[in-house]
């Protein structure tokens, strides 16, 4: 495997490994509450942390982080608080942060229209070693939340009201929620580009519900998807020099398809067996043969 | 039950709330003590909904004051004393879940820290056996029927072997042999000495069960006492009462249940 030569190559890998598993291990939330599309918020938001990190020299991926943060959590307050002007409210939060990102990145020195095709769309071959280590550090956090508190997790994004007359935090965990898929976006924004991100935490687990009946088969799935279709996405784009995001997320789509061309026999087969005694409508006419009959001529 | 006298489960006293600008609760007292099975009854609009959910907090009240187990509501924190059966509204959700996985979710507040022990797995196929389910523990949600779906919810909220079980309009939309199931899962929890309150559009298959029934019209109780009598004709949807009675006293209490 020559693929693993290289420094670059082998940080790569490393990176889509782990977004392939962060990406899917918050989205299954976000399916589950119904928001498939905030991840998609939460990357246009984080643009301006990004151009804001190349203006001040730092690092673009801390401060995107932190405004993807505030971004997120800004969107979960408008989510509590705005009912029927949310949406607005929302969609003015998506384009300001795209805006500010292109209209800050234009400013500083840094950053060029090169530069900031990379964090829209993904540049997963100039992922640095200190970009590793931020990106191992902050999918640490994601898994330890994801993983450690899923039935509380599933219990508020089943029914919130119901979660709430447990005694469970609700609100602290719903903000743990949009935290978490703030830091899995600016983990996953050099692997696939935050236009991008959101499909990797939405399609994997569309596609793995496709066969599923269980949450936990679901999350387990969703993660076996994120993470076949992230290596299989960088080590394509290595040999055949194509963006890897754009890879990654066809691929995505691509098993989405398959897994619902399978899951079609596999759901009638599932219907007919729950029907199984109940099903039996015909009306029995006294003399008449039934296929068990044994009939011999 | 002597303790039970000094100290109501529920207490609600002077209770008023509205939904934006119009008034759902006009001074509404609500007491159960403990063992007791109550019925809130009302027609739509009533405010019978609005009152259990101010009782479990999910409604702020504006007005009046509210305890539970003896506990000022804003210092009460035992939730898992509490089983609540919220009207059907979806056991699913975005992402297939298994019925175990739902009514395990009830269980979420006897555990440490969401750590599932033994003793909960227990609890909670306890609580599937009672409402008839178990052997569809593996099944997807979506793979029920209303009934069914309705069962699993209730289970949801036994699992926690709640001391006072909150629900509201168990029995919509549920077919007669669920409605039958869940009279008696309810029946062998009221005889476990659980306290019932729950709202109920017609007494239907539970009224054996109920200890005393509360009615709301408008906001306002306007009943307290044992559950009105509803049978024959009355007892038809639709029907209003508006008989020209011989006596005056003898009016029959109207329960706004059926007009």
């Amino acid at each position: 495997m020559e693929i693993l030569n290289y420094a670059f190559m082998q940080r790569a890998l490393l990176a889509a490994l782990i977004v392939g598993v962060t990406a899917p291990a918050i989205g299954i939330y976000l399916v589950q509450r119904r928001q498939a599309l905030m991840g998609d918020g939460i990357g246009h938001v984080a643009l301006t942390g990004v151009g804001l990190g190349f203006l001040l020299n730092t690092s673009p991926v801390w401060v995107a982080t932190a405004v993807a943060v505030l971004g997120s959590v800004v969107m979960e307050l408008i989510r509590w608080y705005g009912k029927t002007r949310g949406d607005l409210a929302l969609a003015m939060l998506f384009y300001g942060g795209m805006a500010g990102g292109v209209m800050l990145m234009s400013l500083s020195d840094a950053g060029s229209n090169a530069n900031l095709g990379t964090y829209l769309f993904g540049s997963i071959t100039t992922v640095s070693p200190q970009d590793m280590t931020t990106i191992c550090v902050l999918a640490a956090l994601v898994l330890l939340i994801t993983v450690g508190l899923r039935r509380q997790l599933f219990a508020v994004c089943q029914d919130e009201e119901f979660a709430r007359v447990t005694g469970l935090p609700v609100r602290l965990l719903n903000l743990l929620i949009a935290v978490t898929a703030a830091v899995t976006v600016t983990v996953a924004m050099r692997v696939v580009g935050l236009l991008l991100v959101s499909a990797l935490m939405v399609i994997p687990v569309a596609a793995a519900q496709q066969i599923s009946r269980s949450f936990a088969m679901t999350f387990a799935v969703a993660i076996g998807i994120g993470v076949a279709v992230t290596l299989t996405g960088t080590a394509t784009s290595y040999y055949v020099d194509v963006p890897s995001g754009a890879t990654i997320v066809l691929l995505a789509i691509g098993l989405f398809v398959i897994f619902t061309a399978l899951a079609a026999p596999l759901a009638k087969k599932r219907a007919k067996a729950a029907a199984g005694a109940s099903e039996g409508c015909t009306l029995e006419v006294p003399g008449s043969r039934t296929l068990t009959d044994d009939v011999s001529v | 039950m002597k303790q039970t006298q000094q100290q109501p489960v529920i207490d609600l006293r002077g209770a008023t709330a509205s939904l934006g600008a119009r008034p759902v609760l006009r001074g509404v007292d609500l007491t159960v003590h403990a063992g007791e099975v109550v019925a809130l009854l009302g027609a739509n609009g009533s405010g019978k909904s609005t009152a259990v959910r101010s009782v479990i907090g999910q409604v702020p009240l504006s007005g009046g004051t509210l305890s539970l187990f003896g506990t000022e509501f804003r210092r009460f924190r035992d939730w898992a004393r509490v089983g609540y059966v919220p009207q059907r509204t979806t056991a699913s959700s975005g992402v297939p879940a298994t019925v175990r996985e739902v009514v395990m979710a009830g269980r979420l507040a006897r555990t440490k820290l969401g750590i599932v022990r033994k003793a909960d797995r227990a609890a909670v196929h306890r609580a599937l056996a009672l409402v008839g389910m178990a052997d569809r523990a593996g099944d997807s949600v979506n793979a029920l029927s209303g009934g069914q779906h309705q069962r699993v919810l209730i289970a949801r909220a036994l699992a926690g072997e709640p001391e006072l079980l909150i629900m509201d309009e168990p029995m919509a939309g549920v077919d007669l042999a669920s409605q039958e199931v869940l009279a008696g899962a309810l029946r062998a929890q009221v005889a476990a000495g659980t306290t019932v309150l729950l709202v109920l559009h017609e007494l239907g298959p539970l009224e054996p069960l109920i200890d005393r029934a509360v009615v709301l019209r408008e906001g306002c109780v306007v009943h307290d006492g044992p559950p009105p009598e509803a049978v024959g004709q009355h007892a038809l949807p639709g029907h209003d009462h508006v008989h020209p009675h011989a006596d005056a006293a003898a009016e029959p209490i109207r329960t706004g249940l059926l007009s």
